[in-house]
């Protein structure tokens, strides 16, 4: 079972979901048996969140979405 | 003009997400509005090399990711790697998540929610230089895979990962600082805690 240098150093792979299954089981019992860990586990899956929901919050301008249905009929991509 | 037809309804499900994305790429209304329309258009004309049964969220990303590159990153003047000081691992936690949540009026999870502003966080992305803004744009706000962003950058998975690490510490330290700016994290309370 990996240590706690260890854990911590996969941590952002493990989160990012690009572990090996088998070591995604192996990080997975550390983290259940190690407060520390476990702790800094939960702080970076809550910030992941936080980031993705803050930076996704924005409002559309004025009309975008009619604006780009249209450029469909008239394809006025200038060519290049 | 039944497929693109199709691709038309099935694309525009995409535009908001695109939409956000090009505006952290650009950092301006207006290029962000044309490189989507610009991405959508392409995306148009070209679907017929679209692979059915494929991602057409990664596909639609990889147009804008290249269109932004060739087109608008030449007139971004965004700070391209310079001496950038190495961030220490775990830079944020070591300073906040070794507080004692039970000293905290609300939740460690409220706490961050609230600490850092929604424009705070827009802010620290668009700051990031070039080569970190999209790897950590594309993984931690659009949730594409390493592989699919290796793709879309046409770069070593490798560097993918790297970009990725160094990117997070970064942005990690520029939102740690707007809080000390604004007076919500006192430096001299959180003292980083030294290694365990
Ligand atoms: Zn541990």
């Amino acid at each position: 079972m990996p240590n706690c240098q260890e854990t911590l150093k996969e941590l952002e792979t493990f989160l990012d979901t690009e572990l090996p299954d088998a070591r995604v089981s192996e990080i997975m019992s550390h983290l259940t048996e190690c407060v520390d860990c476990q702790g800094a586990y939960e702080f970076h899956a809550e910030l992941r969140e936080i980031i993705r929901f803050k930076a996704q919050k924005e409002d559309l301008p004025e009309g975008f979405l009619a604006r780009l249905v249209n450029c469909f009929g008239e394809d006025v991509l200038p060519e290049e | 003009m039944g497929a693109q037809d199709d691709f038309i309804a099935d694309a525009m499900q995409y535009a908001p997400q695109l939409y956000s994305s090009a505006l952290r790429m650009t950092r301006n209304r207006a290029d962000a509005e044309d490189l989507v329309q610009e991405t959508l258009l392409k995306g148009w004309r070209s679907f017929h090399t679209f692979q059915e049964g494929t991602n057409l969220r990664a596909w639609l990303f990889r147009i804008m990711t290249n269109t932004y590159i060739n087109k608008y990153n030449a007139k971004q003047r965004r700070p391209q790697e310079t001496e950038l000081d190495e961030v220490e691992e775990l830079f944020l936690y070591r300073r906040m998540g070794a507080v004692d949540p039970s000293q905290m009026n609300a939740s460690a999870e409220d706490q961050l929610m609230t600490l850092f502003t929604d424009d705070e966080v827009k802010q620290a992305l668009e700051e990031l230089p070039e080569q970190f803004l999209l790897p950590v744009l594309l993984s931690d706000v659009e949730g594409f895979s390493y592989k699919e962003i290796a793709e879309m950058l046409e770069t070593p998975m490798g560097t993918v990962m790297s970009r990725l690490h160094r990117g997070r510490k970064l942005m990690q330290k520029m939102l740690y600082n707007y809080a000390v700016e604004r007076g919500i994290i006192n430096e001299t309370l959180l003292e980083a805690p030294t290694d365990k």
